[in-house]
């Protein structure tokens, strides 16, 4: 019944994605031999001269890329669980919202900032950020100076944090709505028949039934522990607040496209690529353990 | 509904209901603020009068974006990336999804190749030697730049893969009896039974197209090949404003600000005409690729 015409087929099939996969993942993996030169953009990946694990060495040793990398596990950090905890408790109330009308309105509005890029709401951030802007105006009102949001290293992060928690909480609801949906009614009414108020339902019927997509969603977000979201931070930082908001992304950016330091950025960025492989893995690792999760 | 509810049950209901509306208008409370921006008098905008309602109303920020050749030409960039990418990514997807949905008796170097995938897609290189190779290729200021090095979308392949492999299998083997190649079956009976996970996975490629600024501006050495979201980032967010000849005179009337927030919002119509249908697709992809079973 399997007749080897039909293989040919497949294979076929896949062959231009495999081309892709050659041409835009093993090809650059390749350069990233760079890593252990000093690259010459002039006598290319040939000629240029191998120095061995110096440039992985002196990476080790900037006080800026150790500080770099702290930003970057505390930003990314901070937003997966902030994320989690608003998205969490959106999805528990909105839950509780009987009017089913009521109910699809707050959705299309919380939804709708997932969609649009950082460098537009970067460049609304931005005005309703500045020192006469909206925010600033609100805070007025109530005799607080203006803040300096964008320009204050301590404020920095916060502003990234929070500000990604108003573009992903209703987005990422999603998945914590389906598992609320799928509860059986009757869960309910027996909790109601002996007497549970509403907020006990909720502890004791809704929680548990989300509970092991937190359990997942906790799993798949330790591959993103370096991951602080390079769009926004790029499209909203400057340099008064690299000691703060400077990420591992940005700062290979820097060093490696803008300042031409092709061997260090690329170190820099072979470090994460590594480190975050074996988080991935951990991840994968985890969700397959704990939350019964396999992506194919 | 078995119990009575009582009166404070459904004043709660309410005050839940009104609580997050609350929160549903101030997520949008910013876009707004843009929006009036825009449709404001350049004074009023400086002085910082504007909240979220016009101040002496204007539409002449739109009338300069109308008759401003750069951002059309950008626009158009965007509308050609997301039309060729949308194409290239759906085609990939499909091509790659169909062959890995089948059984390892059917291909045998099914599980092989999915890993293979699934590889490349976890390796993220990083930025340097990505640049480097493209511009090994001489796609630098290229078209093409912006669309093959994304061209196989490997999470939608997955999404897909996992929906083709969700169909009854009865509609496999019937077309099998009735003597039906590969191709056919792909073609045939696949496709047409999948147009909802179809549509969910083009939307997210086009919204992905779209959005993407970040290829436009290290792949893109001249600024005529920048796409919208690149433009809008050199302008609002790098603050370099071009400003060339006759249009000097009118950019005077405006503030900046009033122009940006223009900008910006004529970037967010494509996405809100097509908003009905990504609530709807988007949800459904997350469902897809998030929870199974």
């Amino acid at each position: 019944m399997f007749k080897n015409t039909d293989r040919f087929a497949y294979w076929l099939m896949v062959l231009p994605g495999l081309l892709l996969l050659l041409a835009f993942t093993v090809v650059p993996l390749s350069y990233s031999a760079i890593a252990f030169q000093k690259f010459n953009p002039a006598l290319g990946l040939q000629g240029s001269p191998w120095v061995g694990l110096d440039n992985l060495l002196y990476m080790f040793g900037l006080r800026d890329a150790r500080q770099v990398l702290a930003n970057t596990v505390f930003i990314a950090v901070m937003k997966m669980v902030l994320v989690l905890l608003t998205a969490v408790s959106f999805a528990l109330l909105l839950n509780e919202v009987r009017f089913l009308g009521v109910r699809r309105a707050i959705q299309t509005m919380v939804y709708l900032p997932h969609f649009l890029s950082w460098v537009i709401l970067a460049g609304i951030l931005r005005t309703i950020l500045a020192r006469d802007g909206l925010i600033n105006d609100l805070l007025g009102y109530f005799g607080v100076a203006p803040i300096y949001f964008l320009g204050q290293p301590a404020v920095f992060p916060w502003v990234i944090v929070l500000s990604d928690v108003w573009k992903e909480f209703g987005f990422e609801a999603i998945v914590y709505l389906a598992a609320l949906t799928g509860i059986d009614p009757t869960l309910y009414e027996v909790a109601e028949l002996d007497g549970a108020t509403r907020l006990q339902k909720m502890r004791y019927v809704s929680l548990p039934a989300i509970a092991p997509v937190i359990v997942l969603v906790g799993c798949l977000s330790i591959g993103n522990v370096l991951n602080a979201g390079f769009d926004q931070i790029f499209n909203l930082y400057s340099p008064i607040v690299y000691s703060s908001g400077d990420i591992l992304d940005t700062y290979v950016y820097r060093i490696g496209l803008i300042q031409g330091q092709y061997s260090l950025g690329t170190a820099v960025g072979l470090f994460k690529t590594v480190v975050a492989l074996g988080l991935i893995g951990i991840s994968y690792w985890a969700a397959s353990r704990y939350a019964n999760y396999r992506i194919f | 509904m078995v119990v009575a509810r009582s009166f404070t049950d459904r004043m709660v209901d309410w005050l839940i209901a009104v609580l997050l509306l609350a929160v549903g208008v101030t997520t949008l409370l910013p876009l707004f603020n843009t929006l009036a921006i825009s449709l404001s008098d350049k004074a009023a905008v400086s002085g910082g009068q504007v909240g979220f309602w016009p101040v002496g109303f204007t539409l002449n920020s739109y009338d300069y974006i109308l008759r401003d050749e750069k951002f059309w030409r950008a626009f158009g960039v965007s509308l050609l990336r997301v039309g060729l990418g949308g194409a290239l990514n759906f085609g990939l997807a499909v091509l790659t999804a169909f062959p890995l949905s089948r059984s390892v008796r059917a291909f045998p170097e099914r599980n092989l190749l999915m890993w293979v995938f699934v590889f490349g897609m976890i390796l993220n290189v990083g930025i340097v030697p990505w640049y480097l190779t493209i511009s090994s290729y001489g796609l630098i200021d290229s078209l093409w730049a912006l669309v093959l090095p994304g061209a196989l979308p490997i999470w939608n392949v997955v999404i897909l893969m996992n929906f083709f492999r969700s169909l009854p299998r009865e509609l496999d083997e019937a077309a099998r009896i009735d003597g039906a190649n590969p191709w056919q079956l792909l073609w045939q009976i696949y496709l047409p039974t999948s147009l909802p996970a179809l549509a969910t996975i083009t939307l997210f490629s086009l919204v992905g197209h779209w959005n993407s600024f970040f290829d436009g501006l290290i792949l893109m050495n001249n600024p005529d090949n920048y796409p919208l979201q690149t433009y809008i980032q050199q302008l609002v967010i790098a603050d370099r404003p071009a400003l060339h000849g006759g249009q000097a005179q009118l950019l005077a009337l405006l503030s900046n600000n009033t122009l940006n927030a223009a900008k910006l919002f004529v970037a967010i119509l494509p996405i809100l005409l097509v908003y009905p249908l990504l609530q709807r697709y988007f949800v459904r992809g997350i469902l897809l690729g998030a929870v199974k079973e």
